[in-house]
């Protein structure tokens, strides 16, 4: 299919300008990030030099270095704990034929109804009856179940042949073993999309780890964020672009490198 | 099964019944098994809560979150005749009503743009689903600055064209538009991601036959791409919407509920009801009329799509 130039122009200019539109907040902030305070408040657009005073200053004066790392372990936890706990039961729906698989099913749609919000009272009282205030495993384990992820990968189990499963059954190779050798494996892509998606995610949640934790030996970078935000009294915007660009980087990279797969992988579970 | 059955004792077909009971019960408990992380947390952390959060809904409580007095209806009641919960309400739709017709409509026209077969669209493409990237709250950091009164960018260009400048998060008038706005350029990234999956599901070949037909391109918008791309807006639509009604992030760090509360959405209420005041059962009480309002939507959104929605 041909297109004429006219068309094209037009569309390259559209497409430009809308990507300016678009990205121009985060554009704004990275060249924030390499300013003086001088700079900025004569409203600047490009930074003069490349200096990286603002990322050594915030990093001196908050626990940044320890967020990051809080962040890190309770986001992997979450991605691991999704992982299993969601395959298990994907697993469970595709090759096992149960009574009462059909309602359990339908009680995983349904927790989708739940806002995690309107739980939220009670689960802050069950991580702090639990102890589990400012814990790796109060930020992590409310979030291991997901029925999203259960439906995305139960879609991607379903393509493996039935014929598979019951010649594994003749060959007397047990349920565990099956799942492990074969369906894990075959399920590799899918998995994948879902470990970035459940990193993404938890690496941006914000409201639980304001209540699970107290103390800055357990905070996660969104707080500090919120922190820094606060305490700098709006004068030293550098300072404040370099962290929040420190804290965007990790999840922007994966997704420009999962993106494709993350949009297969999300319309695959949103609409099958 | 039926045939062996026949030729067998008695004795030996109870033996089959059994062994086929045996492995149902067998095939039941493997299951169970397989399902039982899910259920547990599940039950731990979504129905007991739910069920916990119904049952303080109807009491008052002490500091540490214990029912002291059963109370009833009351702090329904309460909620509904309460000035600061009914602003809440009306902030809560208003906010609704500005972010889910922008996300979609400008989610839709950049995933339309980006569906054009160009040279380096990729970038493109990139560029736009940069936004799922960005946290809510270093997106409330970057918003923060444009919004700024002085040096924020949005005040800089109005003044450039010779208008007045905006107190946009310090006006009451303003402020809701303010975080409806940068709220809309958070969810870009993920719904424009969706729907260019979308439209690219959509069979070429309809293209093909529409242009040998000498359809115009806006025809081909409205006959093809739209109805073909429903199923896709629907889930968008429900998605954008319940995640309107949890927005929580944006609000604490741009607004804090301020000015005169204007900005006070649900999630904010609750939280605020719940962990500054530790008014726990009537912070309850609204955690359930969320749940409601967030249940109803998505069964009738799933009636309407049934209907409506063209699948193929």
């Amino acid at each position: 299919m041909t297109m004429s130039v006219k068309r094209k122009v037009l569309l390259y200019l559209l497409l430009t300008l809308t990507a300016c539109i678009v990205f121009a907040p985060t554009f704004i902030a990275l060249m924030m990030s390499f300013m003086t305070s001088q700079e900025i408040m004569t409203g600047q657009i490009i930074p003069s030099s490349l200096s990286f005073e603002n990322y050594l200053e915030v990093f001196q004066r908050f626990p940044l270095m320890r967020y990051l790392l809080n962040s890190l372990v309770a986001s992997l936890l979450i991605m691991l704990g999704q992982l299993i706990v969601a395959s298990l039961s994907a697993y469970a729906f595709v090759f096992i034929d149960f009574k009462g698989r059909d309602l359990i099913f339908f009680i995983f749609i349904a927790t989708m109804m739940v806002p995690f919000e309107a739980s939220i009272i009670p689960n802050f009282h069950t991580i702090r009856d639990l102890n589990w205030i400012n814990s790796y495993q109060g930020l992590a384990v409310p979030f291991f179940a997901m029925a999203f992820g259960t439906f995305l990968l139960r879609q991607n189990f379903k393509q493996i042949p039935k014929e598979l499963k019951e010649a594994s059954e003749i060959a007397g190779i047990g349920d565990f073993k099956f799942f492990l050798t074969v369906v894990l494996p075959v399920a590799k892509t899918s998995l994948l999309t879902l470990a970035v998606y459940g990193f993404l995610t938890s690496w941006n949640m914000y409201l639980w780890p304001l209540l699970a934790t107290t103390d800055d030996r357990y905070r996660t970078v969104q707080f500090g964020l919120r922190q820094l935000q606060s305490q700098e009294q709006l004068n030293e915007w550098g300072i404040i672009m370099a962290g929040a660009i420190i804290v965007v980087i990790p999840t922007l990279i994966l997704l420009f490198l999962g993106q494709k797969k993350l949009q297969q992988g999300l319309t695959e579970g949103a609409l099958k | 099964m039926k045939d062996t059955a026949v030729i067998l004792s008695d004795e030996k077909q109870i033996d089959v019944f059994k062994a086929v009971k045996k492995q149902k019960l067998v095939r039941f408990l493997k299951g169970m098994l397989f399902l039982m992380p899910s259920i547990v947390l599940f039950s731990l952390f979504l129905f007991y809560p739910l069920g916990r959060t119904i049952y303080l809904s109807f009491f008052l409580t002490d500091g540490s979150g214990d029912p002291t007095v059963f109370v009833g209806w009351e702090n329904y009641l309460n909620l509904f005749t309460s000035p600061i919960f009914l602003k809440s309400l009306r902030a809560t739709f208003l906010f609704v009503l500005y972010t889910v017709p922008g996300t979609i409509l400008v989610s839709l026209f950049l995933a339309i743009l980006a569906n054009e077969k160009l040279k380096g669209i990729g970038i493109f493409r990139t560029m736009y689903a940069s936004t799922m990237g960005i946290s809510v709250a270093a997106a409330s950091v970057f918003w923060m600055f444009l919004f700024h009164p002085t040096i924020g960018w949005l005040n800089q260009i109005l003044q450039a064209l010779g208008f007045n400048s905006i107190g946009w998060l310090t006006d009451p008038q303003w402020a809701l538009l303010a975080v409806s706005i940068s709220t809309i350029w958070m969810n870009l990234g993920f719904t424009f991601l969706i729907m260019l999956g979308g439209l690219q599901s959509i069979d070429r070949y309809l293209y093909e036959s529409a242009d040998i037909d000498g359809a115009s391109y806006f025809y081909q918008l409205r006959r093809i791409t739209l109805p073909m791309l429903s199923p896709t807006l629907f889930f968008v639509i429900t998605v954008t919407f319940i995640n309107a009604f949890q927005t929580f992030g944006q609000i604490d760090m741009l607004t804090r509920g301020g000015p005169q509360n204007e900005t006070q959405l649900i999630v904010y209420s609750i939280y605020q009801e719940a962990f500054m005041n530790y008014q726990f059962g009537p912070a309850s009480a609204q955690a359930i009329f969320l749940f409601i309002v967030i249940l109803l939507l998505t069964l009738i959104q799933f009636k309407l799509g049934e209907r409506k929605v063209h699948y193929q």
